[in-house]
């Protein structure tokens, strides 16, 4: 596996980024900041079994136009990659992005437009030479409208629809898209909210995903729990959905 | 030098990365209520960790960091009037591991078991490991932790080659034993009072195969232990044992002495060593449950267990290092009250009788204990509050009970008439007299701490009650 990663230096996609270095994937990383690329670098490195080069270029999900020039950069490093992963993402809780509009249109936009302009780069890039794998990150948070999660739900509601009418297009042409949905984990970005029960661990969700991506699976729950919540969820009525908290 | 990042890259001024924070994600969240927080004994007092991956960050106004907790007492705990800890487990990455020098430079988050997760398997382990691998490099050296080769390397602070540490002005400063090592040697075993430790650089070790041979021997009294201890750490690396402290009489001290080191690639099975499974205690303990009985029964089978004399053999590095790290949440079994741990070095000066000597007290007292732990110390290490000295150190485990002050006030006035120390790691109730009393390098490391941090901004629990530092 030849893996870009946008978002390994942080949470589930560090967890992420370091077992693949680990099983012996090679791995290129994209993110925003220089001199946290390099740590990460580093530190993937240091745990790749043959101490490959662990490869780093910036790229920025609030600027589309450094897409480009990062996934050449990840191209001529890897020669040629064939798996795309996106970890990165904006959160806030719903009473944040009510109160504050340009953060609200930030995460709209990074989460849903931006997020979908990346793919989109990827996927012509792989589908180029034949196909690839593409796995994204989106929530359990876009499985059905819900009153903590308005706004965040809904740029991944969006996202998950994307990815879905990805796979369906293009699977037989040889590109597989993965819609990962995290539950709650404990990461930097959930740091300081109460844990809910079957809160994860980053590890585990990476281990999960790694999984999920050797055998080609289309949509994948993490921690595994929370694809039986979301489907009873998902069948409640809106009578009981408008009256409950969550 | 591994990957194509470099150590001594300059890292972003903080105004630069203020600014990348606003744009995108990571807004301060808002926290959760201040609950409850302890160390390993699980004494509570309010409190509340806070994480983020950037040290940097998270350390600017922090006046303490709490690596993975399992310092027993208030070590890690906020100082009265302060609710956040700043909680570095997050901050978690190798930075460089050179395999010719073996020179490994992390984050102050990394735990110990990651690390050889990783490590071991290829032959490199840490040149001192403590009785768990639930610790951060930060912790280890914060308390600079001895292992059961103490009197072959040292504590982990002789391995530690630089530290970058966040001072009390708000600077970043590299140091090492040449490049302030007033400050290098404060901080080793300095409870992290002297700064914020962001990155910890030290020495592997190769080792020549990942089991250990050891022998074990069963002995019947604390004469006899004794002279078995001093013999076997003439000629054997890692030396430990396991004592009855509840025994006495003609038994008193009888216990389990064990002696190890590395296995050679000849002797040694050719599969690694799998990680055990772990077993958890699910949940806290009822008070009752642990009483002079149970504990009795306990030590008695621990010491029938081993039916012959003497055994040797290859063993699983985890049984041989980390035993209690076999069952998860281990604490829990002292009750809701907790416990403490109680861990002294008595000097060579104070003679070949000192252990028995603490050993009547503590039947005399009554303290009821699971198994002590008992091992000899080699010389002093330069940190300025480092813990083991050329002399035999002794820990075992307190439940709290309404009499645990009195108790650790007379177990304390002995180590003082000894000329011994206790172990701040493990100290939930030393009184400040007492402490001074045992330290005479206790000036000296106030005078250095007061040279960087004048207005004493980094405090904990401990410190305040111990030192007399500001509250609030």
């Amino acid at each position: 596996m030849k893996a870009v990663i946008l978002g390994g230096t942080k949470g589930m996609g560090r967890a992420l980024a370091r077992q693949s270095a680990g099983r012996g994937d090679a791995v290129f990383l994209l993110g925003r900041n220089e001199a946290d690329l390099q740590r990460s670098a580093s530190d993937c490195a240091a745990r790749s079994p043959d101490s490959k080069t662990v490869g780093h270029a910036l790229c920025d999900l609030e600027d589309p136009d450094s897409f480009a020039a990062a996934l050449d950069a990840a191209d001529e490093a890897l020669g040629g990659f064939d798996t795309v992963i996106v970890t990165a993402g904006m959160f806030g809780t719903q009473e944040q992005l009510e109160a504050d509009t340009v953060r609200l249109r930030a995460l709209l936009t990074v989460n849903f437009a931006h997020t979908i302009l990346f793919c989109e780069a990827a996927r012509t890039r792989m589908m180029e030479r034949g196909g690839g794998v593409l796995c994204v990150f989106s929530s359990v948070a876009g499985d059905r409208g819900r009153k903590p999660v308005v706004l965040y739900g809904a740029s991944k509601a969006g996202l998950s629809a994307y990815l879905e009418g990805l796979d369906h297009r293009y699977r037989d042409a040889g590109l597989v898209t993965i819609c990962v949905k995290p539950g709650f984990v404990r990461t930097g970005m959930t740091e300081g909210l109460k844990p809910p029960p079957f809160a994860g661990e980053p590890g585990a969700v990476a281990s999960r995903v790694l999984g999920a991506i050797d055998r080609k699976r289309p949509q994948i729950y993490a921690p595994a729990i929370w694809a039986w919540v979301m489907w009873v969820i998902r069948l409640m009525p809106r009578f009981v959905m408008r009256r409950v908290g969550f | 030098m591994l990957g194509s990042a470099s150590m001594d890259t300059p890292s972003v001024p903080p105004k630069a990365l203020a600014k990348r924070e606003s744009a995108i994600a990571e807004p301060a969240p808002d926290r959760t209520d201040v609950g409850e927080i302890g160390g390993w004994g699980r004494v509570m007092q309010p409190g509340r960790e806070v994480r983020d991956e950037n040290l940097e960050r998270l350390t600017r106004d922090a006046v303490l960091c709490r690596g993975l907790g399992r310092s027993y007492g208030d070590s890690s705990l906020p100082p009265p009037g302060v609710s956040d800890v700043a909680g570095t487990t997050l901050a978690d990455r190798v930075l460089s591991f050179d395999p010719q020098t073996l020179s490994l430079r992390a984050e102050a988050g990394l735990s110990l078991r990651e690390l050889l997760r990783v490590f071991f398997p290829r032959g490199y382990f840490v040149p001192v490991t403590p009785g768990t691998t639930f610790v951060t490099l930060g912790g280890m050296v914060a308390s600079d932790v001895h292992g059961k080769n103490h009197h072959c390397a040292g504590t982990f602070g002789e391995h530690v080659t630089a530290l970058k540490m966040r001072v009390a002005d708000g600077s970043i400063v590299e140091c090492t034993p040449e490049v302030h090592s007033d400050l290098f040697w404060a901080t080793v075993g300095g409870m992290g009072l002297t700064g914020h430790i962001l990155e910890v650089e030290f020495t592997m070790v190769k080792v020549p195969s990942p089991w250990i041979y050891m022998e074990s021997e069963r002995v019947p009294n604390i004469d006899a232990y004794m002279t078995g201890l001093a013999q076997a750490a003439e000629q054997w690396p890692m030396t430990m044992g396991w004592i009855d402290c509840l025994s006495s009489g003609d038994n008193l001290g009888r216990g389990i002495l064990m002696r190890g080191r590395w296995a050679t690639p000849q002797e040694a099975p050719e599969s690694f060593p799998e990680p055990k499974k772990r077993p958890g205690v699910p949940f806290v303990f009822p008070q009752f449950a642990l009483n002079p009985l149970s504990v009795k029964l306990f030590n008695e089978a621990f010491y029938r267990k081993h039916l012959r004399k003497q055994a040797s053999g290859i063993t699983h590095p985890e049984a041989f290092f980390w035993p209690l790290d076999a069952i998860l949440d281990w604490n829990r079994i002292y009750g809701p009250k907790g416990f403490t741990q109680y861990q002294c070095v008595l000097p060579k000066s104070a003679g070949p009788q000192a252990a028995r000597r603490f050993l009547e007290l503590l039947s005399t007292l009554g303290g009821a204990s699971f198994l002590c732990v008992i091992k000899d110390c080699g010389a002093e290490g330069r940190g300025l509050l480092s813990f083991p000295m050329d002399g035999i150190s002794i820990a075992l485990d307190i439940p709290v009970r309404d009499d645990t002050q009195q108790l650790v006030d007379k177990l304390n006035e002995h180590v003082i008439d000894d000329g011994g120390r206790i172990y701040l790691t493990k100290d939930n109730y030393t009184r400040p007299e007492h402490f001074a009393a045992m330290e005479p390098r206790l000036e000296a490391f106030m005078e250095v701490r007061k040279r960087w941090d004048p207005k004493l901004r980094f405090r904990s629990a401990q410190s305040v009650r111990i030192f007399g530092d500001p509250v609030g």
